[in-house]
């Protein structure tokens, strides 16, 4: 098969890193070769993050370049559309509505471009927009915002529900797995 | 058993697997890792030192005693280790010794885009280069047979996209060599000329071995495919060519950049039409090409910028890229920020609010760089704003002594700043050195240091004071202050600049994203107060926004720390029930 791949991106401190690693348990538990690939260090603090996840039968480079990606995941607004030249035609952005607001915004530099995700529609890029925060809460959680993202990724991807449930039961700890369970219902069952 | 591990986990899985007892290492991104997950294995002695070249001698004295040993570096480390690393290189080791070193083509957290080859070749070391982490841990493992087959310290070379990428890694079990006696032997050991002179001899005869060796290594293999096109690649490079041509070109993988074979590359050019070298940053394995008379196609395609990928091998090679969408609409840039609550913040405002010159170092704090604080003049390397400001003093013949200082903080202070300090004192510059100790290596993801209190497994250790450490090297003025009380630190900074001696200012409060520091209630602006005099916003604080004109703070975020408190006119923004009072004292660093 074609290698194929997932970007998912936020802001630092967000907790993608989760996100990351609950997709790799299930494509590894699924037999494919995986590559995932993030840069640490000053991304930590409030800059812009981004991971890359490529899987296949054999797979080479660990990064996701310009019209390779699938699907890509954003914690936030316009890290979306930062990231959507990177989806391949036909592809699907799975995004977060949170407004975070970026040093040049809140210093008065630059406008939040709130239209963007609008225009990227209109341009024909499917986008699945959720206000996963609000779903994350209801889970019991702000920080269940990775999972509920996950949860919206498991609705358009190959991979069955129960292998997901599985992954989450390999992947948090013990005590969280309830709330994660209920996060990543809410996030597969939304839609618009 | 398989498991996903990250480059710099499977070279940690390496060195336990070949039996390392210990490794001394100085954090780096993206180096750090290693010696984080080394650091789990209950069987290893893992430790921080001060700096690389501490790191590199504690490596050094345990391969004497007999014992498998490492240390690990980003690659500017590697400056600060070159003195040991030209030398170790003629005594040799007892006990294998390996040193990791990470380069980070791209600049992703460092200051420069050196290449660490150049080190091998002109300390006259081997270095492998791993590709994926499975040979992370194989190449770990083997750099250590190297070391001890050849007499030599044995360079591994990350990259960013190696040590930072997850694949899959099948685990092995650790076996521990016998450890070999010690014996005194002042002819391999005491390098003084008499002895150096005969090592100098051997050095050369082993690059010559390493040579015949790297002929006919696996780690240097050739998979043939297409022979239209040939390719020669190490690392990261090795992927993004496979992903573009898989079986469509021929490629020789270097696994081991130098020493670099001659017989093999020549065979290789032989059995193809056109040859390449897909190399990062310079162009090392291009020049040996040239040397040894293979003609190849290199940096003038690829140039020596920044990291490559498929997209940008592909474009070089003139190959279609991949259709894609993009937003006309301009994205802001969201560069990384000093944390809500960061205890950097407050003396940096004090600093760009009285228009000071300040010579910058490397930590956090160089993120006081950006706006709305753009609050340093210089950051060229560890340790370097302190040393600096003492040839700024002296070359502004006294005009600069009232309206400049260095800021530098504490692991960066015990890394390179001391030396500095003994200077200042030592030729009498009027310097005011600002340490900003946040009690942690901040930047780089929280180690601790000798001046934490703690060591890199989390135990009490030897706490270094800094207090006493700046008077024993001459600095007669030492103040502490709280950089969340702005009118403490401004009075201080105003009167240390004043003083007619060098001074050193320690603005104490631990970096808020420490387990022991404990976040206060969130502040919160009064809409009615507020004027929207936007002056709270003149911290850059990640927390403070303008909503519907007025200033609005993001309780999600915001940790209490109380300093826009203190920057509003109107009395507009306040804790609702606590007050400076009840803030912790500065010297809540935890005992
Ligand atoms: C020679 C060298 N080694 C390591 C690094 C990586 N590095 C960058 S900043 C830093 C230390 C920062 O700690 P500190 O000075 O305490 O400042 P903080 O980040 O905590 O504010 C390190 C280790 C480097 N840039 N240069
Ligand atoms: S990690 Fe700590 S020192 Fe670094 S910016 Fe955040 S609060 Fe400041
Ligand atoms: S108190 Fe003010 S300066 Fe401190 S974290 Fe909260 S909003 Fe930022």
């Amino acid at each position: 098969m074609e290698t194929k791949g997932i970007v998912i991106c936020g802001v630092g401190g967000q907790g993608s890193l989760l996100a990351s690693k609950l997709l790799g348990k299930v494509l590894v538990n699924e037999g494919y070769d995986i590559k995932v690939s993030e840069v640490h260090g000053m991304s930590q603090r409030g800059g812009s993050v981004i991971t890359y996840v490529r899987y296949g039968d054999k797979v080479y480079s660990p990064v996701v370049q310009s019209g390779e990606a699938d699907f890509v995941i954003s914690f936030e607004k316009i890290e979306a559309a930062r990231y959507a030249h990177l989806l391949k035609k036909g592809g699907i952005i799975i995004t977060n509505t949170q407004r975070i607001d970026p040093m040049p915004v809140i210093i008065g530099a630059a406008e939040y471009p709130d239209g963007v995700l609008d225009e990227l529609t209109a341009k024909g890029v499917q986008i699945e927009a959720l206000d996963a925060l609000a779903l994350a809460e209801q889970a019991g959680s702000a920080k269940a915002v990775n999972i509920v993202l996950m949860g919206q990724l498991a609705k358009h991807f190959h991979i069955a529900y129960d292998k997901w449930i599985a992954a989450i039961e390999q992947t948090v700890k013990p005590k969280f797995i309830d709330l994660n369970k209920k996060a990543f219902e809410l996030g597969y069952n939304y839609s618009k | 058993m398989k498991e996903l591990m990250i480059g710099n986990a499977a070279v940690a899985r390496g060195l336990y697997e070949a039996g390392v007892e210990v490794i001394s290492s100085y954090p780096g991104t993206p180096s750090t890792e290693i010696t984080e997950f080394a650091a789990t294995y209950d069987d290893i002695y893992c430790e921080w030192a001060p700096n690389e070249k501490v790191a590199m001698e504690a490596a050094f004295g345990a391969s004497l005693r007999g014992v498998r040993s490492a240390c690990a570096m980003k690659h500017v480390g590697l400056n600060v280790a070159a003195d040991p690393l030209f030398t170790l290189s003629y005594t040799g080791v007892t006990g294998g010794l390996v040193v990791c070193v990470a380069d980070d083509p791209g600049m992703h957290s460092s200051q420069n885009e050196q290449d660490s080859r150049h080190y091998a070749i002109a300390a006259k070391v081997p270095m492998l280069e791993p590709a994926d982490s499975a040979e992370c841990k194989e190449f770990a493992k083997l750099a250590f047979d190297i070391s001890e087959q050849f007499d030599t310290p044995c360079l591994l070379r990350m990259c960013t996209r190696i040590a930072h990428a997850q694949s899959v890694v099948e685990l092995g079990e650790r076996t521990v060599p016998e450890k070999k006696p010690y014996e005194k032997n002042p002819q391999k050991f005491i390098m003084a000329p008499a002895n150096a002179i005969r090592r100098h001899p051997f050095v050369e005869e082993r690059t010559k071995k390493l040579t015949e060796y790297a002929e006919t290594s696996p780690v240097n293999r050739v998979e043939m495919g297409d022979t239209r096109i040939g390719i020669i690649a190490t690392g990261a490079c090795y992927q993004y060519c496979k992903e573009v041509f898989g079986e469509g070109a021929s490629i020789l993988k270097i696994g081991m950049v130098n020493p670099l074979p001659v017989q093999k590359i020549k065979d290789f050019a032989a059995s193809v039409e056109k040859l390449y070298v897909v190399e990062e940053l310079d162009g090392v394995i291009e020049s040996h090409c040239n040397n040894i008379g293979v003609k190849v196609i290199g940096k003038e395609l690829f140039g020596p910028l920044g990291e490559f990928s498929q997209k940008s091998i592909a474009q070089a090679f003139g190959l279609p890229v991949k259709e894609t969408v993009t937003a006309d609409t301009q994205i802001p840039v969201r560069p990384p920020v000093m944390c809500s609550g960061c205890p950097h913040r407050g003396m940096f405002y004090v600093l760009s609010k009285n228009k000071i010159t300040v010579l910058g170092d490397i930590g956090c704090y160089t993120l006081g760089s950006a706006a709305p604080l753009t609050a340093l003049d210089s950051t060229l390397c560890m340790g370097a704003s302190i040393s600096g400001l003492h040839g700024f003093a002296k070359a502004a013949q006294g005009e600069a002594d009232h309206n400049t200082v260095c800021v530098i903080g504490d692991s960066t202070f015990m890394h390179s700043g001391m030396t500095g300090l003994a200077n200042i004192a030592y030729n009498g510059s009027k310097a005011t050195v600002i340490i900003l100790d946040n009690s942690i290596t901040g930047m780089t993801g929280h180690q601790q240091n000798p001046t934490t209190g703690y060591n890199i497994k989390g135990d009490p250790a030897t706490k270094i004071n800094l207090e006493a450490l700046c008077h024993s090297l001459g600095i007669n003025r030492v103040r502490v202050v709280d950089p969340y009380n702005l009118e403490e630190t401004e009075k201080a900074v105003k009167e240390e600049l004043a003083a007619d001696e060098a001074s050193v200012i320690i603005s104490r409060r631990p970096c808020v994203l420490l387990k022991y520091v404990k976040p206060r209630k969130p502040v919160m602006v009064d809409p009615d107060k507020c004027k929207s005099c936007k002056r709270c916003m003149k911290l850059g604080c990640p927390s403070i926004r303008i909503k519907d004109g007025k200033a609005n703070i993001d309780t999600t975020l915001c940790v209490g720390c109380g300093v826009c408190e203190q920057l509003c006119p109107f009395d507009a923004i306040g804790h609702e029930e606590q007050t400076m009072a009840e803030l912790p004292p500065a010297q809540c660093v935890a005992q």
